[in-house]
């Protein structure tokens, strides 16, 4: 368990005990469009940085399965999809949000922004940890078992299954036309990241997406600039 | 800790029915996989010549009460497991294909740190194929029972409807996973459970199915449930194409065993052997059964295990 100084609510995914941390803002307050911030992987909650702290909204942080104060559960199998169900159980509690996703946060972001574009006002994917995954093709399934599985987070298997799932481009551009066809914005993503493994290059050339800096980004979807 | 521990305990259930044909395990231990708990089995003597044997998905170990003591007779130590979330094993937090292996290759551990041949139908097969592509130091021979992917996808619906039926199925996914954690499979009496089996499993006889309830299924003050983790679902999800175990056929270095079941059914994968053929690794036996559908050893166990005996003697 990983000590945060932030009110936390915890929220049941299946059998695991979601950590989401609330960084800003009242929990009552149903005004401003809140910020979700997807961390990279194995990364540990980090406090906002400007221009972060700018935001209108609260501001919320998910620690995704295995990771944080989250359960870290036996034996492994992580896969993004489950994660996707990991940020679709925030947004049931939070309402619709902006997410911010670095890293590994940025692709699970995407997914769930394909799957949930009603509750998704607007995604920003930026580099971070865990970014490519494993590649395109189908030589991804390797032989792993970690010298040092003890329960705590990062789960070691979360750092090694995370780091090598197949990510196909066109897979992830499926999740990008089902947000643009089910978004009411007229830009629901943009891609900051200045890293572009194939799966983020193939959502980065679509004529709809933008790409721009971090904090051009950020002040696009900041209700109250 | 060490990775798996041993409790042998009898296997033999008080409630277990019978079914001509079929035997219980003779021996029943828990593996640990990584703090996993697993349900592993032995039909036979112990000093037979081990061999794993894997179910297929939403199946059992139990499934091979038929099939694995022809194996057994045969002078085997058949070693078979439910995998997580299946059976009598843990229902874990987390699926993926590579965490089957590695149950895999723990229930292997907790009897030899040989090398042994392996059998496994429908998804089971599939395992298999991939344990000898990335463990091939375990693995001597390698059986498939219709468990070959093929390049067949959903014929011709548009690429519109497509992503219609993706993006519904998602919601529904999601839906579902929201609330997970309350979820329990359908009770009902052992009857209801062995007709609804049915529906998925056309082919096979009511009698057996019923069977299976006693051994897969358990009672609780409503009713009989299958035992399988209810946060499961049907249906593949995520970016895994089955095609491409086909790219990892032709690398497997060990005799190989291929059977398919040619009559199509709704778990079957609709491969047929031309979709195979130009796959198979050197000299390996493919070898179609006329008139069988997905559960080859369950309609022809006998059928299934000379073939199998004969292979791997």
């Amino acid at each position: 368990m990983t000590e945060s100084t932030h009110p936390t609510v915890w929220l049941q995914h299946n059998k695991i005990q979601l950590a989401l941390h609330q960084l800003k803002g009242d929990t009552k307050d149903q005004s401003s469009t809140p910020l979700l911030l997807l961390h990279g992987l194995g990364e540990p909650l980090q406090p906002p940085t400007p221009p972060w702290d700018q935001w209108s909204g609260p501001i919320w942080a998910l620690d995704f399965t295995g990771h944080g104060a989250s359960t870290v559960p036996r034996g492994g199998g992580y896969t993004a999809e489950a994660l996707m169900g990991d940020v679709d159980v925030a947004l049931a509690e939070i309402g619709p949000a902006t997410i911010l996703g670095r890293g590994l946060g940025a692709y699970v972001g995407l997914l769930t922004a394909g799957a949930r574009p009603e509750l998704t006002r607007g995604v920003i994917l930026s580099d971070g940890s865990g970014l490519t995954g494993g590649g395109e093709g189908p030589q991804s399934s390797t032989w792993f078992l970690p010298g040092d599985a003890d329960g705590r987070a990062p789960d070691p298997y979360a750092l090694y299954e995370l780091s090598n799932d197949v990510r196909p481009a066109d897979y992830a551009v499926n999740f990008l036309h089902l947000l643009l066809a089910g978004s009411e914005l007229e830009v629901p993503l943009v891609v900051a990241a200045k890293n572009r493994p194939p799966w983020l290059a193939a959502v980065a050339k679509d004529p709809a997406v933008i790409t721009e800096p971090l904090e051009q980004a950020f002040g696009r979807y900041n209700p109250v600039p | 800790m060490g990775r798996y521990s041993l409790a042998v305990t009898n296997a033999s259930s008080p409630s277990a029915g019978s079914y001509a044909g079929a035997r219980a395990p003779d021996r029943f231990w828990k593996v640990s996989s990584s703090g996993l708990s697993l349900a592993a089995y032995q039909w036979g003597q112990d000093d037979g010549r081990p061999v794993l044997l894997s179910h297929g998905g939403f199946d059992f170990a139990r499934t091979m009460d038929t099939f694995a003591p022809l194996l057994a007779d045969g002078g085997w130590r058949v070693i078979g497991w439910d995998h997580r979330g299946h059976g009598d094993s843990e229902h874990a937090a987390l699926y993926n294909w590579d965490a089957d292996i590695r149950d895999g290759v723990a229930v292997l551990d907790s009897i030899t740190d040989q090398a042994v041949p392996i059998v496994g139908h429908s998804k089971g097969g599939a395992l298999a194929l991939t344990l000898a592509t990335i463990r091939p130091d375990r693995v001597t021979a390698l059986v498939n029972l219709d468990g070959l992917p093929s390049h067949r996808t959903v014929p011709d619906i548009s690429d519109r409807e497509r992503k219609r039926l993706m993006a519904s199925e998602l919601t529904a996914r999601l839906d579902f996973r929201r609330r997970a954690h309350l979820s329990l499979r359908r009770p009902g009496t052992p009857q209801e459970l062995a007709l609804r089996r049915q529906k998925m499993n056309p082919r096979l006889s009511l009698e057996w199915l019923q069977y299976l309830v006693t051994v897969g299924a358990r009672e609780s003050e409503d009713g009989w449930r299958w035992k399988l983790d209810p946060s499961m679902r049907f249906g593949g999800f995520g970016p895994i194409r089955p095609e491409w175990s086909l790219a990892r056929m032709p690398g497997i270095g060990v005799p190989m065993l291929a059977v398919l079941g040619v009559e199509q059914e709704a778990m079957g994968w609709g491969t047929l052997p031309e979709d195979v053929e130009p796959w198979l690794p050197p000299g390996a036996q493919l070898v179609p059964l006329q008139g069988v559908g997905h559960f080859a050893h369950i309609e022809q166990p006998d059928v299934v295990a000379n073939l199998v005996l004969e292979f791997l003697s």
